[in-house]
C-alpha cells in the first residue's frame, strides 16, 4: 500500500469539508439530536420508575454506541458516494491506486467523521445528562474497537453494493443499521428475543457489546471473552466485506462499468 | 508489424467481447517515443475501449498490454504510473478548485515536488488566475486545459488522449495541440490520441490507425494515406472506410438471417 495514494483520496474528503459547512453540520446535529431526544426519554423515565434502574446509563448509553456505530458506517459510505456523485470513479482507477488503497483511505475518512461525532456526543451526553464514559477508562475501548470495525464492515459492503448496483440502490444501504438493530439488542438483553432471534444475533459482532456494556453498568465484570467473540466476529465481517468489494470491483472491471459509472448505466 | 524494444505502448492480439458482441478483435500495434498515433474511426468501432483497456478500467478478454516492457495486468500499478490520460467525458471532481484537484491527483500519481510542479502546470496551461475556482463552475475549454493539466502532472511516458479537442474552440484547441505537441517533444513520451476530427489528426499525429468494428482496417502516416488509398483526404478515407464498414456489416447481418 502506498501511502501517498491513501493521503489522496482522504486529502480528497478534506477538501471537500472544508470547502462545505453543509457537509460538516450533519457530522454533529443528528448525533446532537438524538443524544437530546433520548437524554430527556430517559430522564423522564428516571423520574416515572421506581425500581431504582437508572435508565440513563442502560439507554442513552446504548443510543450513543449505537449511534457511534451507525455513523461509522455512514462515514465510509459517504465519502464512497463523493465519487459517485462526481462520477470520478476513472479518474481515480485509471490512476495507479489499488482498491485496497482507495477503501483504506474511505476508512481513514470514516474513521475520523465517527471520531468527531463521538466527541459531541460524549460531551453532550455528559454535560446534559451526566452521563461520563471517563469511569470506564481504557475497558470502554476493545467496546468501540469492535463497533468500529463492524461499521467499518457495513460501510465496506454497503459501498459494494452500490458499485455493484448503481447510485439508485442507495435506499437499500441506508436502513441496514435498522435492520441489524433488532438482533444486537440495543435496548435489551438478547434473552427477550425468540430463539431464531438469537441465532443470529451470535454471528452479529454488537450483540456481544451490548450485552457486555449492561453488564458493565450494573457493576458486573466486563465479560471479556464474550468481547473477543464480537472481536473475532467483527474481523471476519470486515474481511467478507473487503472480498465483496474485491468481487465487485473484478466484475466491474469485466464489464466496463467503472469507466462508464453512472445511475443509468448499471443494470 | 512487431513492436520495438523501446516501445513505450504495446498492445499484442488485444480482444474484448461482451457476451456476443466483440467490441475489440485482435489488434496489435504500438506507440513508440517521441511519436503521436491517432486512433480513429466511426462511434462504436471500439476506440475508447481500447483506451480503457490500457487504462485498465476494462479487462481484456484475451490480449496483452505492455507500457515500457511493464505488463499492465500483472503489475497494474507499476504501469499506471507510468501513464495519465484526458478525456472530455472524465472532468476532474467539480466540487474541488483547481488546486486542490492538481494537489489530490499529484499525490495520487506520487508526483515529486508537487508544488513547484503545479505551479508550472499552472502557468503552462494559463490556470494559474483560476488556482481557486471550484472546477464545476469553468468553461468548458478551461475543463479541457485543467484535464490536461491533471494529464500531464506526472510527466507521463505514455499518454492518452480521448478526443481532447473536442469541446473547445478551434483557437483553444490550436493552442492545445502546440502544448502537447512541446510536451512530447520535451519529454519524448509517447501519445495516443483519439479524435474525429480528421484535420487535427492530419496536423498532429505521425502515424494514424483506422479502427473498425474493433479492427484496425488500415494504418499509416496521415499526410499520405489518403493518396495511398485514392482519397482526396484523411476526411474522405474516413467516411470510405465507415461507409465500407457498414456495408460490410449489412451484407453480414443479411447472410445471418
Amino acid at each position: 500500500m502506498n501511502g501517498s495514494r491513501i493521503g489522496a483520496i482522504v486529502l480528497r474528503q478534506i477538501y471537500l469539508y472544508r470547502g462545505s459547512p453543509q457537509r460538516i453540520l450533519p457530522m454533529f446535529a443528528w448525533v446532537a439530536i438524538d443524544i437530546l431526544l433520548w437524554g430527556f426519554i430517559t430522564r423522564y423515565l428516571n423520574t416515572v420508575a421506581h425500581s431504582g434502574f437508572d435508565f440513563v446509563p442502560q439507554l442513552l448509553g446504548a443510543v450513543l454506541l449505537w449511534d457511534f456505530l451507525t455513523r461509522v458506517m455512514q462515514g465510509v459510505t459517504m465519502a464512497f458516494f463523493e465519487d459517485v456523485w462526481s462520477r470520478n470513479f476513472l479518474n481515480f482507477f485509471a490512476a495507479p491506486l489499488t482498491t485496497s488503497e482507495y477503501l483504506a483511505g474511505l476508512v481513514i475518512t470514516g474513521v475520523a467523521t465517527s471520531l468527531m461525532g463521538l466527541v459531541v456526543m460524549l460531551g453532550l451526553a455528559w454535560g446534559a445528562f451526566g452521563l461520563s464514559f471517563i469511569g470506564y477508562g481504557a475497558a470502554l475501548a476493545p467496546f468501540l474497537m469492535v463497533l468500529f470495525l463492524t461499521g467499518i464492515a457495513l460501510g465496506v459492503a454497503a459501498t459494494a453494493i452500490v458499485l455493484r448496483l448503481g447510485p439508485a440502490s442507495e435506499w437499500l444501504i441506508w436502513p441496514i443499521p435498522s435492520l441489524i438493530s433488532p438482533f444486537v439488542g440495543v435496548f435489551y438483553p438478547i434473552t427477550v428475543l425468540p430463539s431464531w432471534m438469537q441465532a443470529i444475533s451470535k454471528v452479529l459482532p454488537p450483540s456481544y457489546v451490548f450485552e457486555g456494556m449492561r453488564a458493565v453498568v450494573t457493576g458486573k465484570p466486563a465479560p471479556w471473552d464474550q468481547l473477543a467473540i464480537g472481536a473475532g466476529l467483527a474481523v471476519v465481517m470486515l474481511g467478507l466485506a473487503c472480498l465483496l468489494f474485491a468481487s465487485v470491483y473484478r466484475h466491474a472491471i469485466r464489464t466496463g462499468l467503472i469507466a462508464r459509472y453512472s445511475a443509468e448505466s448499471v443494470s | 508489424m512487431p513492436a520495438p524494444s523501446d516501445a513505450i505502448l504495446s498492445v499484442e492480439s488485444l480482444a474484448k467481447s461482451f457476451r456476443d458482441l466483440t467490441a475489440v478483435d485482435g489488434i496489435s500495434f504500438h506507440v513508440a517515443p517521441g511519436e503521436i498515433v491517432g486512433l480513429v474511426g466511426p462511434n462504436g468501432a471500439g476506440k475508447t475501449s481500447t483506451i480503457n483497456m490500457i487504462l485498465g478500467v476494462l479487462a481484456p478478454t484475451s490480449g496483452r498490454i505492455e507500457i515500457e516492457g511493464v505488463d499492465l495486468a500483472r503489475q497494474r500499478s507499476r504501469a499506471l504510473a507510468r501513464t495519465n490520460f484526458a478525456a472530455v467525458y472524465a472532468p476532474l471532481p467539480g466540487n474541488l478548485t483547481v488546486e486542490q484537484n492538481l494537489r489530490v491527483f499529484g499525490r495520487l500519481y506520487s508526483v515529486p515536488a508537487l508544488a513547484e510542479r503545479i505551479e508550472e502546470l499552472l502557468a503552462s496551461f494559463d490556470l494559474a488566475k483560476y488556482r481557486r475556482t471550484k472546477a464545476g463552475v469553468l468553461s468548458s475549454g478551461e475543463q479541457t486545459r485543467l484535464s490536461l493539466a491533471k494529464a500531464m502532472l506526472n510527466r507521463p511516458r505514455l499518454l492518452l488522449l480521448d478526443e481532447p479537442t473536442a469541446s473547445i474552440d478551434p483557437s483553444s484547441a490550436r493552442d492545445i495541440r502546440a502544448g502537447i505537441e512541446d510536451f512530447v517533444k520535451a519529454g519524448h513520451c509517447g501519445v495516443l490520441w483519439t479524435s474525429h476530427n480528421m484535420y487535427e489528426v492530419e496536423a498532429v499525429c505521425d502515424r494514424v490507425l483506422f479502427l473498425s468494428r474493433g479492427r484496425i482496417l488500415l494504418q499509416g502516416d496521415p499526410k499520405t494515406l489518403p493518396e495511398a488509398h485514392g482519397a482526396a483526404s484523411l476526411d474522405d478515407l474516413f467516411v470510405a472506410v465507415a461507409h465500407e464498414a457498414l456495408r460490410d456489416e449489412r451484407a453480414e447481418q443479411e447472410r445471418a438471417s
